[in-house]
């Protein structure tokens, strides 16, 4: 709306932000005036979305995002675009192409990733709230290394139409905030079905977050307390859960069998995909273009090689070779056995129970370089992915430090209970503080 | 099947004729406007962007699948096919890969042999355009091409035949009748440029098979086939043998081509499109309605207008002409569709095909009123045949038009029955300018008098009654025979 704008000056010492709107503008609702910060690989028009890759280097879209629209249209103020490890590809947001995100709890330590620069905002108070995304944990890793709340809602809650592909059977976007309540509240904006997007339902989100929680069945799965697990990590979770205990909850110990074949099945998965949904960036129609003085192919080479940093070129080569002929039925078909034994497992586990809860990372903050073995960095998903891979619910919540770092409180919960995930959250946040 | 017998199978790719495409709001309606103004972000292929299904196409793709008695499955999906090309805006193309549309199916066409013969159709489904390319100069030594994305996401369905045809012909047949059975279910335009390309499957018994891509045209097809068919015999005659490869038809030099082997070896990299829902449709088939079909408007026409069999098949062949036809015959049926018949069939085509001029630019009524003057006896078939072309050239050259019965007049072809001084002093004067034929003709070769008529008829340019023409020459042969 004309003549309402705030003025966005922030001190980026931790380099959240790809760009920053220094005059955003703003209009009446919900969000009236309200700083939000916005994912890179988020469409936002008129305003430069390049995922963090130079391939995307001046792309600016023609046309917002769903979930940008519905941002407007409840008057919040998209004050920027942050931060993010390349195409979502990465759990440090060290793979971006424009400088990693710091940590501002410690600014030896990464943020988490891929939404790295969405929770360091946060955390560090440049904004109240504002969106993620979530393939694999990309929106809980970053929320609980930087002590903030993220939410991955249920697979089809919130429209992805204008989010950049990565993997579009995993992906979801979701609310980043410092508080369960702004969770839930920018979680109310962007929810709702968008026949732009095909998988996208009619399950508007209308809830306020409730503290009761007497009578609650939470599951422990014994695999989030298992070898690999930080026993630090560990402590401080299960002393969560007991608060929850005394909130009025009954715990119930499972075990999520198929979560030896979780990470195999995300990593075939997600490579697969994005090695079809990154294939269109050939310099022909926007990024920098390409060298119309090389034959088309050669000019393709080109425009990729030089665009795509190490990490994505690696997923994009990994999911190439998966989907190949003779390979498709050695991975990816066998990746889609997997993936629905794990919602097999979590329906089995949801008869019995209202949550699931344990830790959202196996760790705390790692420290910038420490992951740079690729394996050893896809191993620290293995607590956030099975919930992308059935499609479900989760949300970390702060619990609490382990050697002075925030550690997250997982709850995970049955399709379509996103309210429930919350209102556990709440509990807990209403309990602590 | 014996030794040597052709075999051939087709893929036919038809774009569906929906308002707007495939999986976004663009309208179809591009061959007008300028490169690149039927875009959007989704077939743009935008980051972000994605594909919401069109429901009339499938609608119209399962009017196809009911039509051509397939089977339409319980649960059918989108895929993507992955390669790099500047005109596939996403670099990959959604189409249908294991779980089509529609199995199973059959269409009948005239068989060789006679008689009707049943081709059958091995699947259906549905998938998306590419952009096109537009080279300046030649593809390959032009310095750059332009790409046009109005085409990209234009609905087309693949119908993939078994390979069921002995010879070209039969495949030019089952082209025909497949272009007018989709016509007839309202799906198709045959006459939108570029509307339909084919594939050919095709061996010599006992050989490797042969696809031949990029035939955009029905005449290509049979062209295509007939220089394949040459060109693998001949090998095989020499002793060597035919390779089993993917060839190009160049339409413009009517030859195919090897393609670079690299074209072959690609690995199209399936896998079901996450964007999309499966498809749940099989429910839907029983709510269409089909529409009378090529072979039950042949059978009317025949019932109903005592059209011969081959008229019948000429005139129901394009739902156009079939539409012309009962245009022009429905104030009389009885009286004109004899001649409506036999002049639509075997002189109108003709004479548009000669133009490249579709029959929906011949006015029914003129027509109409050009066989009553026929029927009448005011002109001759011969002029007729004149009268048709010069209102057929002044559409074409987009003229005045004038009434049949202003042209005759003009051109003073009214019958000379009317005269028939003039056309004694005719005939005399050919007698007296033809003395060899007079000889000929006491001589009693029968072939003169045909050559005197056609030399009458020459100088009266075609006015003469038939008839009258006869009666009179034959007099006048008799009377110098007598003397």
């Amino acid at each position: 709306m004309a003549g309402h704008g705030i003025t966005f000056e922030p001190d980026d010492r931790y380099n959240a932000f790809l760009t920053t709107c220094t005059k955003a503008p703003h209009g009446q609702g919900k969000l009236c005036g309200i700083a939000v910060a916005v994912k890179d690989n988020i469409s936002t028009r008129g305003i430069e979305t390049t995922c963090a890759s130079k391939i995307l280097k001046g792309y600016v879209p023609p046309y917002d995002a769903h979930v940008v629209g519905l941002l407007r249209q409840s008057g919040a103020a998209i004050v920027g675009k942050t931060n993010m490890d390349e195409f979502g590809m990465g759990t440090t947001t060290e793979n971006s192409a424009f400088g990693p995100t710091l940590n501002p709890h410690d600014t030896a330590r990464v943020p988490g990733g891929s939404s790295g620069g969405s929770a360091a905002a946060i955390a560090a108070g440049m904004v109240r709230m504002a969106l993620g995304t979530d393939t694999g944990g990309s929106i809980r890793c970053p929320a609980a290394f930087c002590g903030i709340v993220g939410l991955k809602p249920t697979y089809g809650r919130v429209s992805r139409y204008g989010l950049i592909a990565y993997a579009n059977s995993l992906e979801q976007i979701g609310p980043m905030g410092r508080t369960v309540s702004d969770v839930s509240t920018l979680m109310g904006v962007i929810a709702g079905h968008d026949r732009r997007d095909s998988t996208s339902h009619d399950r508007p989100y209308t809830h306020t977050p409730k503290g009761d929680i007497k009578g609650l069945k939470i599951g422990i799965p014994q695999e989030y307390f298992g070898p690999g697990v930080d026993p630090q990590v560990a402590a401080v979770v299960n002393k969560a859960i007991g608060r929850l205990e005394e909130l009025g909850a009954t715990t119930v110990s499972c075990s999520i069998p198929s979560m030896e074949y979780a990470l195999a099945a995300y990593y075939v998965t997600c490579t697969s995909e994005a090695s079809s949904n990154l294939a269109r960036f050939d310099g022909v129609r926007y990024g920098p273009g390409a060298d119309t003085k090389r034959s088309w192919h050669e000019s393709f080479r080109d425009v990729r090689r030089a665009g795509f940093g190490p990490e994505v070129r690696r997923r994009i080569m990994l999911g190439t070779y998966a989907l190949s002929s003779g390979y498709y039925g050695r991975y990816y078909a066998k990746a889609q056995i997997a993936r629905e034994n794990v919602k097999k497992d979590f329906t089995r586990i949801f008869s019995k129970v209202d949550v699931i809860a344990g830790p959202t990372m196996p760790t705390i903050a790692f420290t910038l370089g420490e992951k740079s073995e690729p394996l050893s960095m896809y191993l620290t998903d293995i607590l956030t992915v099975p919930v992308n891979l059935a499609g479900i619910p989760a949300i970390s919540v702060p619990c609490g430090t382990a050697e002075g770092m925030p550690v997250g409180l997982q709850i995970m919960g049955s399709p379509w209970e996103d309210e429930r995930v919350i209102d556990v959250a709440y509990a807990y946040e209403q309990a602590v503080t | 099947m014996t030794e040597g017998q052709v075999i051939v199978g087709l893929e036919v790719h038809c774009q569906l004729d929906t308002r707007s495409k495939l999986f976004c709001g663009c309208s179809t309606d591009y061959r007008s406007d300028g490169p690149n103004t039927h875009v959007c972000p989704v077939c743009l292929g935008l980051p972000g962007a994605m594909p919401v299904l069109n429901k009339r196409s499938i609608e119209y793709a399962l009017r196809v699948a009911k039509a051509l008695n397939c089977s339409v499955l319980p649960e059918s999906e989108f895929s993507r096919k992955n390669y790099f090309y500047p005109d596939l805006d996403k670099a990959y193309q959604i189409t249908q890969y294991d779980k089509p549309l529609a199995e199973g199916g059959y269409l009948e066409i005239e068989g060789d042999e006679g008689g009707e013969k049943r081709i059958r159709i091995t699947r259906i489904h549905v998938e998306e355009d590419p952009g096109r390319l537009v080279h300046r100069g030649s593809a390959e030594r032009g310095k750059y091409s332009l790409v046009d994305y109005n085409r990209a996401g234009i609905p087309l369905i693949e119908i993939v035949s078994e390979p069921d045809m002995r010879s070209p012909k039969e495949a030019r047949k089952f082209l025909n009748k497949l272009r007018a059975t989709l016509e007839y279910l309202s799906v198709f335009d045959s006459e939108k440029e570029g509307s339909l390309r084919v594939d050919a499957n095709i061996s010599i018994k006992g050989s490797e098979r042969v696809e031949v891509k990029n035939i955009s045209s029905y005449k290509g097809v049979e062209k295509a086939l007939l220089f394949e068919i040459t060109r693998q015999k001949s090998l095989l005659r020499r002793g060597q043998k035919v390779d089993r490869e993917t060839r190009h038809y160049l339409e413009a030099r009517g030859v195919t081509q090897s393609s670079r082997s690299k074209e072959q070896e690609h690995d199209y990299r399936y896998f079901p499109e996450p964007d999309l829902r499966p498809l749940h449709v099989q429910s839907w088939v029983e709510g269409i309605v089909l529409p009378e079909l090529p072979d039950a408007r042949r059978e009317r026409f025949i019932a109903q207008y005592r059209c011969s069999l081959n008229h019948a098949r000429t005139l129901t062949g394009e739902l156009r002409v079939a539409n012309f036809f009962e245009k022009v015959v429905l104030a009389d049926p009885v009286g004109l569709s004899t001649l409506a018949a036999t002049w639509i069939a075997d002189t109108l085509i003709g004479e548009l095909n000669y133009r490249n001029m579709s029959i929906d630019g011949v006015d029914a009524p003129g027509f109409m009123e050009l066989l009553t003057l026929i029927r009448q006896g005011t002109i001759t078939d011969k002029s007729g045949i004149e009268v048709l072309r010069v209102m057929l050239d002044q559409r074409l050259n987009k003229q005045p038009c004038e009434t049949p019965a202003a042209i005759v007049d003009r051109l003073n072809l009214a019958k000379t029955s009317g005269d028939p001084g003039a056309l004694t002093v005719a005939i005399e004067e050919v007698i007296t300018q033809h003395p060899k034929a007079l000889e000929d003709y006491r001589n009693g070769k029968s072939g003169a008098i045909n050559f005197l008529v056609g030399q009458v008829m020459k100088k009266t340019r075609g006015c003469a009654d038939p008839g009258e023409l006869n009666r009179l020459l034959t007099e006048a042969l008799k009377q110098r025979e007598a003397g």
